[in-house]
């Protein structure tokens, strides 16, 4: 039943011995040890284990790893290059565009894939785009103003 | 020279108080250094708790601060950081207060080898209570340190100053010394229990300026570790096999299936049986496989009758407060009005559902357990385990945020037992539905008002009954020469658990007084914002009434006056709070639109702007959700509210442009800032859809079905 899956995960070539039907949350959870992603209601509900897929935001709760056999996976631990971070990850911190943090990874992933897409997103393509993400503790604004000066960032090159 | 330190006859009466800790070995695990003991409630607290919780509080000091031999500045606290931004204001605190830089200052929270004993965090007393005496350890910590310099450097304390942690010699500003080097092979012990001479307010560098979340950083580049994200060698992932219903008993489970998955062991410990393995996967599949049969002894209520049941329950009834006599109150009233408000339950609904992860080392067990109450978990570990207290570690790592909810610490029991019965570290992370399931809700509720006002609208009588709500927030807060409370509890009338939920109480309260006061208001004619001013006398309510109201760029309208503006005001863990709001109605759906909410807080001294702004922004985001969608649907004991789909949270799509004031209070002692503003979301709403259509909604939730019935009756 087991066999061995392959892929990039945070540019890394990655080789795991292993049911191909696993879920890939916990996959990458507990045996890539990139803790993360999170759990949040194993249903695609909620967005707190979205992780990149080819640059597309997936989310991992409903994801057998054979799906990402042969693919670059992106996780939040692969967004900072050297140590410094994402554009996103900066613009999250410079907003405090997070309380308790436990849906900051997914939030993050999912706007990258956002602003991948659409480099100049309005406030109503960022709601749009990030609607299906919930965050319990209400730092909704601040995500916004985030997405929005990540974005125009990231378009003045980096 | 004020006399700062204890004489040593006072240190030895404190011995004992210190055993316990030394016990602990505190200071083994700690190093030298100064340490300030101190105890972060006042007598009356104290008292108060003993006779609630009917049983005497450890003898210990909660808390303590340490500085260290390379002067640095920690401090231990059974506190938790959960989103709600501690472990940036506190630091802010003792920064001042010791004249040390802010990055020298560092919190421990939560862990309870290190911090000793501390009851939880809730009810917003982290800074209104704990911050205080933290603050005058500091200043006694400081008053040490003056004393060593005094010494160290051959000078009157008069003669010294601080500045970053350097003492110099006002004299001869070459002659200096360093907290650390001052520090440096002592170990000093003090017990904070009078008042310290504390630092003059129009000093502070660092309170009362804005500071960005501290643990920021970890958290977008996903190092924050939670209490599943604990990597231990061996670790098993358990499920464990949980009811159908609240009230169904376990006659007969069938392991025989689960057992053939490879890798799958079972578990059955009385009523516990759970199944364990390497993956996680597997644990999910093989818990599907028990076969269980149940008998059902359920309570035969629901969502919809469940407020009957409240109000016919034989339940208690408490004079809360009472001024004049109601009856000639209704005697002289001009008008009565009477109503009948319904709340709902609600869930906590935190992202990160309960979580804990457990390991025993030879007879010592360590749970790294999401909860608000780690020193409650700890003592409810050692008991169902038979074991003594100080075996039992509990660390709390970063919490996927509470609301209350993470008060309940069922999860840290269930890791510890399997963990000690399968010899391996375990991890029990509760499902979406689990945390739905055992969510200790927030109460259903229903509270009964009966109001009389003069021709001047003057507000003669308030007669006011809540109902399971609990009594928080029912103060009557206008200006009313007739006025009772009668709160009713105590009978069991819930199905299931309920527990506090942000703010408990209030939110229901608050929805009842002000939508009350605006249905006077619009009765008698006048703007609800007036109405409330002509009958206030609290200078603090009209200040952020006043506030609001000009954020807002209000103007005076009777209601319903078609712009859909709403208005409601109250206090919370000692801070005044008005709220307004503009909604939009869609008066063919029923949907409500949120367009923007402003609100101005009087919460005392504020600590850190930019966390208590955030606060503000996350409690009326927050709030939109029991006003206009969350409700719990159950029959019996069983909860139909299994995930995201059914129990609708607030979303990007909701959110309104929010505008917020803090009066500026310097002067005034810190109050709460976690939860005043989200317990007026339900009347501001309320009002404010009255405002737009003419309709009156007496439940929230608000959902559009109720919008168009209420619509229809206008």
């Amino acid at each position: 039943m087991e066999e061995t899956i392959r892929f990039e995960l945070n540019g890394k070539r990655t080789e795991l011995l292993l049911d191909p039907n696993q879920t890939l949350l916990w996959v990458l959870r507990y045996k890539c040890g990139l803790t993360g992603t999170k759990y949040g209601c194993g249903m695609g509900f909620c967005g707190a284990c979205t992780v990149l897929l080819e640059g597309e935001p997936v989310r991992s709760c409903m994801l057998p790893v054979s799906d990402a056999a042969n693919k670059k996976i992106i996780t939040i631990e692969g967004l900072a290059r050297n140590g410094d971070l994402h554009p996103l990850q900066k613009a999250f911190m410079e907003y405090d565009a997070l309380q308790c943090g436990y849906c900051t990874p997914g939030m993050i992933m999912t706007a990258v894939g956002l602003l991948m897409k659409n480099p100049e997103p309005s406030q109503q393509d960022i709601i749009k785009g990030m609607e299906d993400n919930l965050c319990r503790c209400g730092s909704h604004v601040r995500i916004i103003k985030a997405i929005q000066t990540a974005g125009k960032e990231m378009k003045g090159g980096r | 020279m004020r006399k700062a330190i204890k004489n040593d006859k006072e240190s030895l009466k404190s011995e004992e108080h210190i055993r316990e800790i030394k016990r602990r070995d505190f200071f083994k695990l700690l190093g030298g250094g100064i340490f300030i003991f101190f105890q972060p409630f006042d007598a009356f607290d104290l008292l108060e708790l003993q006779a609630q919780q009917g049983r005497s509080l450890p003898k210990d000091f909660n808390a303590f601060l340490q500085i260290t031999e390379d002067g640095l500045v920690n401090c231990y606290t059974g506190k938790v950081e959960m989103g709600q931004g501690a472990i940036t204001s506190l630091p802010q605190i003792m920064a001042d207060e010791l004249d040390v830089p802010y990055e020298k200052v560092k919190m421990f929270m939560g862990d309870t080898d290190l911090c000793p004993w501390d009851r939880g965090t809730n009810g917003s007393q982290t800074i209104r209570t704990f911050s205080i005496s933290m603050r005058a350890a500091a200043a006694e910590a400081k008053a040490v340190l003056m004393q060593l310099a005094s010494e160290n450097l051959h000078v009157p304390v008069s003669r010294l100053e601080v500045k970053d942690g350097l003492v110099s010699d006002t004299a001869n500003n070459r002659s200096k010394v360093s907290y650390g080097e001052l520090t440096k092979g002592k170990k000093i012990e003090r017990h904070l229990d009078r008042k310290a001479v504390l630092k003059d307010a129009a000093k502070f560098k660092y309170v009362g300026k804005p500071y960005l979340h501290q643990d920021a950083r970890i958290k977008v580049t996903g190092e924050a570790e939670f209490s599943a994200d604990i990597k231990l060698p061996g670790l098993l992932h358990a499920r464990i096999l949980r009811p159908p219903s609240h009230g169904a008993k376990l006659l007969t489970a069938d392991v025989s299936e689960a057992e053939k998955i490879k890798g799958v062991r079972v578990v059955r410990d009385g009523e516990l049986i759970a199944v364990l393995s390497d993956d996680r996967d597997k644990a999910d599949q093989a818990i599907v496989k028990v076969k269980a049969e149940y008998s059902f002894d359920e309570i035969k209520v629901d969502d919809k009758t469940i407020f009957d049941r409240i109000l016919n329950a034989k339940s208690t009834a408490n004079v809360v407060r009472s001024n004049g006599d109601p009856e000639t109150g209704r005697k002289i009233s001009d008008t009565v009005i009477e109503s009948e408000f319904h709340n709902s339950y609600v869930a906590h609904a935190p992202i990160e559902p309960h979580a804990a992860t457990a390991m025993i080392e030879g007879d010592k067990i360590t749970a790294w357990v999401s909860t608000q109450t780690p020193f409650p978990a700890q003592e409810s570990i050692a008991r169902e385990m038979n074991v003594p207290l100080e075996k039992v570690r509990v660390i709390t790592p970063f919490v996927g945020a509470g609301f209350g909810g993470k008060s309940a610490h069922r999860q840290s029991v269930e890791a510890v037992k399997l963990a000690r019965i399968t010899g391996r570290p375990v991890v029990v992370a509760w499902t979406r539905q689990e945390e739905f399931f055992y969510d200790t809700f927030r109460p259903a509720a229903v509270v009964k008002i009966t109001s009389g006002m003069d021709k001047s609208g003057r507000i003669t009588l308030w007669d006011y009954h809540t109902y399971y709500a609990g009594s928080r927030g029912s103060d009557t807060i206008y200006d009313v020469q007739h006025s009772r409370t009668t709160d009713y509890s105590r009978g069991s009338v819930h199905p299931f658990g309920t527990g506090a939920w942000r703010a408990p109480g209030n939110n229901t309260n608050t929805f009842a007084r002000e939508s009350q006061i605006n249905i006077m208001a619009s009765k008698a004619g006048i703007d609800p914002l007036d109405f409330r001013l002509k009958n206030l006398k609290d200078e603090k309510m009209i200040g952020v009434l006043k506030a609001v109201a000009d954020k807002f760029g209000y103007t005076s309208a009777k209601n319903p006056s078609g712009r859909g503006y709403g208005i409601a005001c109250g206090t919370d863990v000692g801070t005044w709070v008005a709220h307004m709001a503009e909604v939009k109605v869609d008066k063919n759906t029923g949907h409500v639109q949120v367009i923007r909410v402003a609100c101005a807080q009087d919460m005392g001294l504020c600590i850190n702007p930019q966390g208590a702004t955030i606060q503000m922004e996350g409690c009326i985001t927050m709030g939109m959700g029991y006003a206009l969608t969350e409700e719990i649907q159950f029959q019996g004991g069983n909860i139909r509210n299994q995930s995201f789909d059914t129990y609708e949270i607030p979303r990007f799509s909701w959110v309104p442009k929010i505008d917020t004031v803090i009066m500026d209070r310097k002067d005034q002692a810190p109050q709460g800032g976690g939860e005043p503003a989200i317990i007026c979301m339900g009347a501001v709403i309320a009002n404010a859809v009255f405002d737009a259509t003419g309709a009156r909604l007496y439940q929230l939730p608000m959902t559009p079905e109720r919008i168009l019935a209420a619509m229809k009756k206008a």
